[in-house]
C-alpha cells in the first residue's frame, strides 16, 4: 500500500454517515475533504499505521483489492480467535465471514485516532461472538457525536497507532505465564472472579493517549456548537 | 461530561472488553462508559489489548471459497444496508444514556415504577439466572433499607446523589459492593436519587420485614 496516492485515498471522511447508506461501488462524488491537512504519505508509510489505508479505500471506493488484502491477514486470525473462544470449525468460519463483511460495511466508522485496525476488528469479532452466545445485541456505550468539524487529528492518529504498536511489543515481552492468562481472559476462559484486578498490563501511555484524543474531540464538538 | 469521582475498576472493564460479564453488568458498564471519558479511555485501552491478541493469533485455515463467500455476503447485504439504523447518539437533555434508554425503550419520565415501600420505587430491567439489572428510585432525603450482599452489586447513579458509610456518590459515580459490605445508602436532600443497579445475587436485607418484602419484590 505504500505507493498509493494518499491524497486520493483520503478524500472522503471515513466517518461520514452517508456511506452507511451507500451502495457497493458507488461512493458519493461530493464528499468533503477528510482533513484540512491530509494524512501525509510518510505517516501512512510508518509501519505503525498498517492497514489504515486499506480500510480508508474500502470506506471511500469500496475497493475489493484492499479488502482482499485485509481478508488474507485478518480472516485466519479472526477464525482462530473464535475457535479459541469455543466455536467449532464450521461456526467459526461462518461467523468470521460475517465479521469480515461487517468490516466492509462499517469501514466508514473506523477512527484511526482511537484504535488500530486490529483493535477495531477485534471489537467487531468480540461483539459477534457475544451476539451468538446470547442471541441478543449487547448494550454498547453511547457513540460520541461527531460535530461537523470533528476530524481525527493527524498527530492523534500517529501517536495512537504508535502506542498500539508499543503495547503489542510490551505484551510480547510479558512472562509467558502472564500472557497466557491475559489471552484466556479474552477468549472468555476466565470467570469474572478469576480476572485479577492487577493484571500488570502496560496500559498507562495508550490510555492517556486515547484520553487526549477524546478531550480534543469534545473540544471540537463544543466549538462546533457555539 | 459529568465529573465522575468514583470510577469503575479495571476487572469489570476487562470483563466487558472480553465479553465475559453477565448481561446485567454489561448494561451498567456501557451506561457508565457513556458518562465517563476516563472509563471510555480505559475501555479502549483494554480493547487495544484484544487487538494485539487478535493480531498475534496463529492462523486458522479458512475454507477455499471463504473470500468469495464473504464478498457475496457483502453483495447480499448491500440492499438491506439502507434500512440499518444509524448509530445511537446521545439525546439532548436526557437523563438516561443511550444504552439504558435503548434497553428500556424510554427515558426517565416514562419509566413504569413499582413502589417497594418507604417511598422507594424500582423497575426490573433484565433478569437472568446469573444476574439482575434494575432501576431504583430513592426519594430525596430517604434511606434505603440496610442490606448486605450475597454476591456482587454494582450501583451507578443517574440522578441526584446518595451517601453511605464510605462516601458520596453522584451522577456517573459507580460503587461496587460485595459480601463484606453492609451499607445504608441515604439519598441526599434536594433531588430524588435514581440508580441503575446490577446484582449477581439477591440483596440480603437485615431484619425480618424487609426480607419478606425481598421475596415478593425480587430486590
Amino acid at each position: 500500500m505504500l505507493d498509493l496516492d494518499v491524497h486520493n485515498l483520503m478524500a472522503g471522511n471515513p466517518r461520514d454517515a452517508h456511506y452507511a447508506q451507500g451502495r457497493l461501488g458507488s461512493a458519493p462524488a461530493d464528499v468533503e475533504p477528510l482533513m484540512s491537512t491530509p494524512l501525509t504519505p510518510p505517516l501512512l508509510k510508518a509501519q505503525s499505521c498498517e492497514w489504515i489505508a486499506e480500510v480508508m479505500v474500502i470506506a471511500q471506493d469500496r475497493d475489493q483489492a484492499a479488502f482482499a488484502a485485509l481478508f488474507r491477514h485478518f480472516a485466519p486470525r479472526v477464525k482462530a480467535f473464535l475457535i479459541k473462544s469455543g466455536a467449532d470449525e464450521a461456526l467459526a468460519e461462518e461467523c468470521m465471514q460475517d465479521v469480515m463483511a461487517t468490516l466492509w460495511r462499517k469501514a466508514h466508522l473506523f477512527d484511526p485516532a482511537r484504535a488500530s485496525v486490529a483493535t477495531w476488528i477485534f471489537t467487531i469479532a468480540r461483539n459477534r461472538k457475544i451476539d451468538l452466545l446470547r442471541k441478543y445485541a449487547r448494550p454498547e456505550p453511547e457513540d460520541l457525536p461527531w460535530g461537523p468539524e470533528a476530524e481525527p487529528d493527524q498527530e492523534d492518529v500517529l501517536a495512537l497507532q504508535q502506542e498500539s504498536r508499543k503495547l503489542a511489543e510490551a505484551l510480547k515481552r510479558l512472562p509467558q505465564k502472564q500472557r497466557i492468562l491475559i489471552e484466556k481472559a479474552y477468549f472468555g476462559d476466565l470467570s469474572h472472579g478469576e480476572i485479577a484486578t492487577e493484571t500488570g498490563l502496560p496500559l498507562g501511555t495508550i490510555k492517556s493517549r486515547i484520553r487526549l484524543a477524546l478531550e480534543r474531540l469534545r473540544h471540537n464538538m463544543s466549538q462546533a456548537t457555539k | 461530561m459529568t465529573e465522575v469521582k468514583h470510577h469503575i475498576s479495571d476487572d469489570f472493564l476487562i470483563g466487558y472488553a472480553a465479553g465475559s460479564l453477565p448481561a446485567a453488568f454489561d448494561l451498567v458498564v456501557a451506561t457508565h462508559v457513556s458518562l465517563s471519558d476516563d472509563a471510555r479511555a480505559r475501555l479502549h485501552a483494554f480493547d487495544a489489548v484484544g487487538g494485539c491478541i487478535l493480531d498475534e493469533m496463529d492462523e486458522a485455515p479458512v475454507t477455499k471459497d471463504s473470500l468469495a463467500k464473504t464478498l457475496s455476503l457483502i453483495d447480499g447485504n448491500a440492499a438491506s444496508e439502507a434500512a440499518t439504523p444509524q448509530n445511537q447518539s446521545p439525546r439532548e437533555n436526557g437523563t438516561f444514556p443511550a444504552p439504558l434508554r435503548n434497553m428500556i425503550g424510554c427515558d426517565l419520565a416514562d419509566v413504569k415504577w413499582r413502589p417497594i415501600g418507604m417511598g422507594c420505587k424500582q423497575v426490573i430491567i433484565s433478569e437472568s439466572t446469573d444476574a439482575t439489572a434494575r432501576l431504583l428510585f430513592i426519594p430525596a432525603g430517604q434511606a434505603m433499607p440496610r442490606h448486605t450482599h450475597r454476591g456482587t452489586e454494582m450501583t451507578l447513579v443517574l440522578q441526584g446523589a446518595y451517601r453511605d458509610e464510605t462516601d458520596r456518590f453522584g451522577r456517573g459515580d459507580i460503587e461496587i459492593g460485595d459480601e463484606t459490605m453492609n451499607h445504608t445508602p441515604v439519598a441526599e436532600a434536594g433531588e430524588d436519587c435514581i440508580c441503575l443497579i446490577a446484582t449477581d445475587a439477591r440483596l440480603k436485607f437485615e431484619g425480618l420485614l424487609p426480607r419478606i418484602a425481598q421475596t415478593f419484590l425480587r430486590i
